[in-house]
């Protein structure tokens, strides 16, 4: 199989570890190779964050460069923007509709571009934009993004229900189990 | 088993494997996870030492007593351990020592992108260098059996995307090897007289590394069908090139960086039409390629800049033209780091804005007071800097200044220029910004802190008697969240004719342990859209239509705007 590539970007401290870290054990259950490349340190600090995950019969780059994302999946809709080139032909982005505020924009040297999803799609890129946060906050967290996001991906590919629930329970603590799957359907519902 | 590790975690497992007991580190990303991973073995015992130097030194200690020993670091904290590490080159080891150090090509997270495989050269100790998760597994073990075969220290040289890189590794059993110290003055007393009978023993020892880096299967050919060039890399870069070119051309993969087998660079540089050296950073293999008189492209091609990526290698190497996806024709604001909301650097740091004093910043969380609104720094160098580069500003007439630096990286190497400052009598005023945690590498314990690596209750250093101890007497402690105390201890201690020490201190905002307060509230009628409350650059805080509004997901209620505001618009929940 050739190399799939999914790319996870957000904003730092929005969770995007634990969603790299369920695709990992989702992935390897199935005997694929793979990698997964995140970003430690300074970032973290509510800094732009990239966390790849690249998947196939071989591996050999962890990082996936402009134009080969078979998925962007962005908890921020201006992270989803900025990424835009990452995107292959024929790629999907799937994005969270929150937006957070960068510094920048905060003190005013920079503004908050407007209509950010219909401009993406103006551009011809495949969008598929959703209000995750509200759906984490219904499943009982607004922490929970992360998996509501995973869920709606989770539409993409045919993995079975249980093999998603699996590396669900292998991936949170037990006391959020219930709380995460319930985040997961809403989102794969969404 | 098959798992899935990050780089760093492989190395940690492959110390556990091969048998290490004793760990000792500084955290430093992208190190930091090592050190991490390996203490999650009960059978290993790990510690924190406050910084790289004591680090090292310890981990020779521990290897000369007769168990296999491991100390981890960053590349600029090899700079610190730089001066054991040259000697200890000479000494040799008993037991295996392994030192772990970590590249950031691309500075994700560091202040400067040195090339640590020259450290390698300078010392005259082999390097190893992963590829891949299962390689730094396999090379960690592989690393302790060349340590005690040819007596010396091993290098395992990381770099950020194999250490921060999940991929698949298998795990396997532990072994237990025990060596007798016996003493050997003249193997480790390194006195004139034994160091001159060392180095030749240095020297042959490196001829020795080399024959055997020929045909040890550390280093590979890889053969490809097409000979018009053949493609000499190590590392990440090994990886770019062969997800752009394949099998295609034939590879010469290193895994020992240092020395490199002479003999296998000639001989595979004269089976193919022409040699292309791949590498991050600066010109390593290449030159030593020059050297033997190989006429081998690298740097004329490649930059000496950032991190690699298969579209830079494919570009590079013409293979194919990286095709983008669509670019909008908006201006994307940029998205830094920022300090996080509750941050208790905040309030010191709009205290030093405030009265317009020089600042001579540090290593840590705390160096994101540069970035604006704040904008509260004036250098940024290295652990320690601050402190010392103050007394210098301030005894050749700089004018008023002070020095912010961390706890830990007080501890680390704070203490030495706070000697300095109190014996050369120096009028500096040298803040400690005491967040009780080793912040900005993913909370650390540190001496200060009162526990250890494992999480287990310690001895706690005593910063306001340690700062007395060397000399300073005027020593006070402030809470960065009460900015009129903040500026009268700033304002009294500039005016005081001595050093002096502020201790800014108010635990890490984001430790489990710290109860944070209801989200503020904003009266809108009272608001004057005056925007005081923006001028500490706090993420919870926007203008929304002109008026403030608090971000409830964010905020942790530490009041620090609410003192700024002159019209009370921001309140705690009960109170409006």
């Amino acid at each position: 199989m050739k190399t799939k590539n999914i790319m996870i970007v957000g904003v730092g401290g929005q969770g995007s570890l634990l969603a790299s870290k369920l695709l990992g054990k989702l992935l390897l259950t199935k005997g694929y190779d793979i990698k997964v490349s995140e970003v430690h340190g300074m970032s973290q600090r509510g800094g732009s964050v990239v966390t790849y995950v690249r998947f196939g019969d071989k591996v050999y780059s962890p990082v996936i460069d402009k134009g080969e994302a078979d998925y962007i999946v962005s908890f921020e809709l201006l992270e989803a923007a900025r990424y835009t080139e990452f995107l292959k032909p024929g790629g999907k982005i799937v994005t969270n509709t929150q937006q957070i505020n960068p510094m920048p924009v905060i003190t005013g040297a920079a503004e908050y571009p407007a209509d950010l999803v219909k401009k993406m799609q103006a551009a011809g890129i495949d969008v598929d934009a959703f209000d995750a946060l509200k759906l984490a906050e219904e499943a009982g967290s607004s922490k929970a993004v992360n998996i509501v996001l995973m869920g709606h991906l989770s539409k993409n590919f045919d993995f079975t229900m249980e093999e998603w629930m699996q590396a669900i329970e292998s991936s949170v603590p037990a006391k959020f189990l219930e709380l995460n799957k319930k985040a997961f359907m809403l989102g794969r519902d969404a | 088993m098959k798992t899935l590790m990050l780089g760093n975690e492989a190395v940690a497992r492959g110390l556990f494997e091969a048998g290490c007991d004793f760990v000792s580190s500084y955290p430093g990303t992208p190190s930091t996870e090592i050190t991490e991973a390996v203490a999650k073995y009960p059978e290993v015992y790990a510690e924190w030492a406050p910084n790289e130097k004591v680090a090292m030194e310890a981990a020779f200690g521990a290897c000369l007593s007769g168990k296999r020993s491991f100390c981890g670091m960053k590349h600029v904290g090899l700079n610190v351990a730089a001066d054991p590490l040259f000697t200890i080159a000479y000494t040799g080891v008993n037991a295996g020592m392994v030192i772990g150090v970590a590249d950031d090509a691309g500075m994700h997270s560091s202040q400067n992108e040195q090339d640590s495989r020259h450290y390698a050269r300078a010392a005259k100790v082999p390097m190893l260098e992963p590829s891949d998760s299962a390689e730094a597994l396999a090379f960690a073990k592989l690393a302790y059996e060349i340590s005690e075969e040819f007596d010396t220290p091993v290098f395992i040289k990381m770099c950020t995307r194999v250490a921060h890189s999940q991929s698949i590794v298998e795990t396997g059993e532990r072994v237990e090897v025990r060596k007798t110290y016996e003493k050997d003055p003249q193997k480790y007393i390194m006195m004139p007289g034994n160091a001159k009978r060392r180095h030749p023993i240095v020297e042959e020892r490196t001829q020795k590394l080399i024959a055997w880096g020929e045909t040890a299967p550390v280093n590979r050919i890889e053969e490809g069908e097409d000979h018009a060039f053949g493609i000499i890399t190590s590392s990440t870069s090994y990886q770019y090139v062969k997800e752009v070119c394949g099998d295609k051309y034939p590879v010469l993969k290193l895994g020992m960086i240092w020395p490199l087998a002479d003999g296998l660079l000639t001989k595979f540089a004269a089976s193919v039409e022409k040699v292309i050296v791949v590498e991050e950073l600066d010109s390593f293999i290449e030159t030593r390629c020059h050297e033997l008189g190989l006429n081998v492209a690298g740097k004329d091609i490649f930059p000496c800049i950032d991190e690699f990526s298969q579209n830079l290698v494919a570009d590079k190497l013409g293979v194919y033209a990286p095709v983008c996806g669509a670019k909008l024709d908006d201006v994307i604001p940029a998205r830094p780091p920022v300090m996080c909301a509750g941050c208790p650097h905040r309030g010191l740091y709009y205290t030093l804005a405030k009265n317009k004093v020089t600042a001579m910043g540090d290593i840590g969380c705390y160096t994101l007071g540069a970035v604006p609104p704040l904008a509260a720094l004036d250098t940024t160098i290295c652990m320690g800097a601050s402190i010392s580069g103050l007394h210098g500003f301030t005894k050749a007439g700089g004018g008023k200044a002070v020095a912010v630096i961390g706890d830990s990286t007080f501890m680390h190497s704070g203490v030495t220029g706070l000697i300095n400052a109190a014996y050369n009598e120096s009028n500096s005023t040298i803040i400690i910004v005491d967040n009780s945690i080793t912040g900005m590498t993913g909370h650390q314990q540190n001496p200060t802190t009162g526990f250890n690596l494992k999480g287990d209750p310690c001895t706690k250093i005593d910063l306001e008697t340690l700062c007395r101890a060397v000399g300073i007497r005027r020593v006070r402690v402030v809470d960065p969240y009460d900015l009129a105390q903040c500026d009268a201890a700033l304002k009294e201690e500039l005016a005081a004719d001595e050093p002096s020490v502020i201790i800014s201190r108010r635990p890490c905002a984001l430790l489990k342990y710290v109860k944070h307060n209801k989200p503020l509230e904003v009266d809108p009628d009272k608001c004057k859209s005056c925007k005081m409350c923006m001028k500490i650059g706090c993420p919870a805080i926007s203008m929304v239509d002109g008026k403030a509004v608090v971000d409830n997901t964010l905020c942790t209620g530490c009041g620090v705007c609410a003192q700024l505001c002159k019209f009370d618009a921001l309140k705690a929940p009960q109170e409006v």
